[in-house]
C-alpha cells in the first residue's frame, strides 16, 4: 500500500458519526451491499457517485460512535483515503488497521472544495490542493502507525507473523477483502 | 512532574518509568474481549493466539440470533472457544451485554488494560481500568499478539465536589457535563475528587460508558473505598489500582458541584451541547420508552424503574421496553420482584442483549416516532428509522415518562 494518495475530494461537514456511515440495518448485509448505505441519510445517492481513488474530506469529530468497521465500507467503495480536521480516535484506528490512509488536517474543509484534486503524503506529512495550488504539511505520524497502514492493515501483518495462514496474506491485502476477516463490532 | 491515571497505567504496561501526553506507547493488554458480531461476518480462525486466559468471548449484540447471518456466527464462536480452550466464554444463557459481563466476572481490574470490540468498553473505566473500544481487526490482532499501541492523549480532570442528590443519577451527571462542555475528541477523561464517594458504582459505570458519546479516548475513575469494597464483595483481588499523582499534568481541571445538579435530558441527535434540565423541557410526547444497555440496564437501574412503576400503569399508546444488562441481572431482578413490578405496569421485558440500543432488534422505532431512552446513544437513526427522534434521560425519568406519556420529571411522580 502506498502512503501517498492523489484523488478527487468529496467534502463533508462536522460530527459525521458511524451510524450515518454504517447504519445498524446495514450490519445485517454482506459488506458490498452494506457499503451502498454509507451516508445514506446525510447524502443519499453518494455511493453511486463516488469513484475508485476518490478521497473523503470531513470536518471535526469525524467518526464519532461505534467500533463497527466503517473503513471496510470505504475500502469497498474504492475510497483511497480519509482526511479530516479532527478524527474520533476509534475511527482513526479503524482506518489505520484497515490500511486506509488517514490524515488529520486542520482547516481541511476550508482548504478543499468539493471536486478539487488533492494529494496527501502520509510518509512526509505533506499535502497539496492540486486545483488551487495551496500546499502545506502536518506532523508525520509515528513510524509504528505508518507501518501498519503501508502493510495494508493489521490482518496482512498477522498473516506474515504466522497468526493467520500465510496464503491469506495477499488476499487480506487486496482492497476488496481487507479487514473483513475479523468480522464486525459495535 | 507526575502522571494521570491513564499515563500511570500505560507506563506500567509499557515497561516505562514515565509516560506523558503526545507520546505513542506499546502496551501489554491484560484482557481482550471478543463479541458475537465478530464471528458473524467472515470470521477467520487464527492459527495461534497469545494467551487463552487473557481472552473472553461474550455473546451480546445479536442474541438470540435475529438473522441467519448472526445465527451462523454462533457455531464459529463455540468452535473457536473449544479449540483454543477459552474458559471465559459467555454463551447464550450465561451471557449479557459485554460491559456488564466484564464487570460481573472481574475481567476489568484496577490498574490494568482491557480491550473489547465495542465502543462502550470505556465503561470499565469505572473500575480504574484503562479500557476502550477498538475495531474488530485490532481486537483480533491483540488476541493474537497480546499488545497494542496508544497515542497518549491529554487528560481532562473532572474534580467532583459536594454530595450527589438521591434524585440525580450517573446519567444526569453525564448529560449535564456533555451539555456544558461538549465533545472531547482525542482527550482522556478522569473523574475523582471528594464528591466521588457519593456516586455509587453503577452510576460511575453509566458515566464512564458514555465517555464514548463525547468522543473521548479513555474515561477513568480514581480508585477509592467504594471501589475497593465493590471489588472485595465480589472476590476480585490481587490488583494494583492506579491513582493520579498530585502533580499530574492536565489539559484542564473542571470542578463539578454535585449538589447543584438535577435530572437532565438530551435532545435528539447528540448528547453534546444538546441538553436541558428535565424540569424545563416543553411537553414532549413519547411513543417508546427504553431502559437498558450497558449504561443503564444494571440491577440498580431496574430497581429505580420498579420503584416508580410499581402499582402504576404505562400510558396508553406508549411502549416501555426494559432490557436487563445480563442474564445475571435478569435473574436477580426477577428474584427481587423488580421484573414482576415492571411487567405488571405494562412494560415488555426483553432478554439481555444490545438489541434495541443499537437499533438492530428487539424494538426498533418507526418513522415519525419519538423514543425516550435510557441507553447509550441518541444519534439520528440509531434505534431504527432516521425519521424517529431519540431523547435520552435517566431510568427514573424514562419510567416516569412512560407512565404519563410525555417527558416527565420523576420527582413530580414520586414526590
Amino acid at each position: 500500500m502506498t502512503l501517498a494518495i492523489t484523488g478527487k475530494v468529496w467534502v463533508f461537514g462536522n460530527d459525521l458519526n458511524t451510524d450515518a456511515m454504517y447504519p445498524a440495518f446495514a450490519m445485517k448485509m454482506d459488506p458490498p451491499e452494506a457499503a451502498k448505505h454509507v451516508f445514506y441519510e446525510v447524502r443519499p445517492g453518494w455511493t453511486d457517485e463516488v469513484s475508485p481513488g476518490d478521497i473523503v474530506v470531513a470536518g471535526k469529530n469525524f467518526g464519532l460512535g461505534s467500533s463497527r468497521p466503517v473503513a471496510a465500507l470505504f475500502t469497498e467503495l474504492g475510497v483511497a483515503g480519509l482526511v479530516a480536521e479532527e478524527f474520533n480516535s476509534l475511527f482513526f484506528r479503524n482506518a489505520v488497521n484497515a490500511g486506509l490512509p488517514a490524515m488529520t488536517l486542520p482547516e481541511a474543509t476550508t482548504i478543499f472544495s468539493e471536486g478539487d484534486t488533492g494529494t496527501f503524503d502520509l510518509g512526509s506529512g505533506a499535502w497539496r490542493n492540486d486545483t488551487t495550488g495551496a500546499t502545506g504539511s502536518v506532523p508525520r505520524l509515528p513510524d509504528l502507525i505508518l507501518d501498519i497502514i503501508s502493510s495494508g492493515g493489521v490482518l496482512p501483518r498477522l498473516a506474515a507473523q504466522g497468526y493467520l495462514p500465510a496464503e491469506l496474506g495477499d488476499l487480506l491485502r487486496s482492497s476488496t477483502v481487507a479487514i473483513r476477516g475479523a468480522g464486525s463490532g459495535a | 512532574m507526575g502522571m494521570t491515571i491513564i499515563e500511570k497505567i500505560f507506563a506500567r504496561k509499557a515497561g516505562l518509568d514515565r509516560v506523558s501526553a503526545g507520546e505513542t506507547v506499546v502496551v501489554d493488554v491484560d484482557m481482550t474481549v471478543l463479541i458475537d458480531l465478530q464471528f458473524a461476518t467472515m470470521w477467520l480462525q487464527p492459527l495461534r493466539i497469545h494467551d487463552p486466559d487473557k481472552l473472553a468471548i461474550v455473546m451480546d449484540h445479536a442474541v438470540p440470533a435475529p438473522t441467519i447471518k448472526d445465527a451462523a456466527g454462533g457455531p464459529l464462536a463455540r468452535k473457536f472457544a473449544a479449540q483454543f480452550g477459552i474458559e471465559r466464554f459467555y454463551d447464550v444463557g450465561r451471557h449479557g451485554i459485554c460491559h456488564q459481563v466484564i464487570a460481573e466476572n472481574g475481567l476489568a481490574r484496577p490498574g490494568e488494560v482491557l480491550a473489547c470490540t465495542d465502543s462502550h468498553t470505556c465503561a470499565a473505566g469505572a473500575y480504574n481500568t484503562a479500557a476502550r473500544g477498538l475495531g474488530p481487526a485490532e481486537v483480533f490482532s491483540i488476541m493474537c499478539t497480546g499488545s497494542t499501541w496508544f497515542q497518549v492523549a491529554p487528560t481532562i480532570r473532572y474534580q467532583l465536589e459536594g454530595i450527589k442528590p438521591d434524585t440525580v443519577s450517573g446519567k444526569d451527571i453525564f448529560l449535564q457535563i456533555a451539555n456544558e462542555y461538549g465533545d472531547a475528541a482525542n482527550l482522556n477523561l478522569e473523574f475523582g475528587g471528594p464528591g466521588l464517594a457519593s456516586i455509587p458504582m453503577h452510576d460511575r459505570r453509566t458515566i464512564a460508558t458514555q465517555g464514548a458519546e463525547i468522543s473521548a479516548d479513555f474515561s477513568t475513575f480514581e480508585p477509592d473505598e467504594v471501589l475497593a469494597s465493590y471489588l472485595n464483595d465480589r472476590g476480585i483481588t490481587g490488583h494494583d489500582a492506579a491513582a493520579a499523582d498530585s502533580d499530574a499534568v492536565y489539559q484542564e481541571v473542571r470542578r463539578v458541584d454535585l449538589a447543584a445538579l438535577e435530572p437532565y435530558v438530551a435532545r435528539p441527535g447528540t448528547v453534546s451541547r444538546n441538553g436541558l434540565p428535565v424540569s424545563r423541557i416543553e411537553r414532549q410526547k413519547i411513543d417508546q420508552a427504553f431502559i437498558g444497555s450497558c449504561a443503564n440496564g444494571q440491577l440498580e437501574d431496574l430497581e429505580i424503574a420498579a420503584n416508580i412503576l410499581r402499582g402504576n400503569t404505562v400510558a396508553t399508546g406508549v411502549r416501555l421496553l426494559v432490557t436487563p444488562a445480563s442474564q445475571a441481572v435478569y435473574r436477580e431482578a426477577m428474584r427481587l420482584g423488580y421484573l414482576q413490578d415492571i411487567a405488571d405496569a405494562g412494560a415488555v421485558i426483553t432478554n439481555s442483549t444490545c438489541g434495541a440500543c443499537f437499533g438492530y432488534h428487539m424494538g426498533v422505532v418507526g418513522p415519525g416516532e419519538v423514543c425516550l431512552t435510557s441507553s447509550t446513544r441518541n444519534f439520528t437513526g440509531r434505534m431504527g428509522s432516521p425519521d424517529a427522534e431519540i431523547y435520552m434521560a435517566s431510568p427514573a425519568t424514562v419510567a416516569a415518562s412512560a407512565l404519563t406519556g410525555y417527558i416527565t420529571d420523576a420527582r413530580s411522580v414520586t414526590a
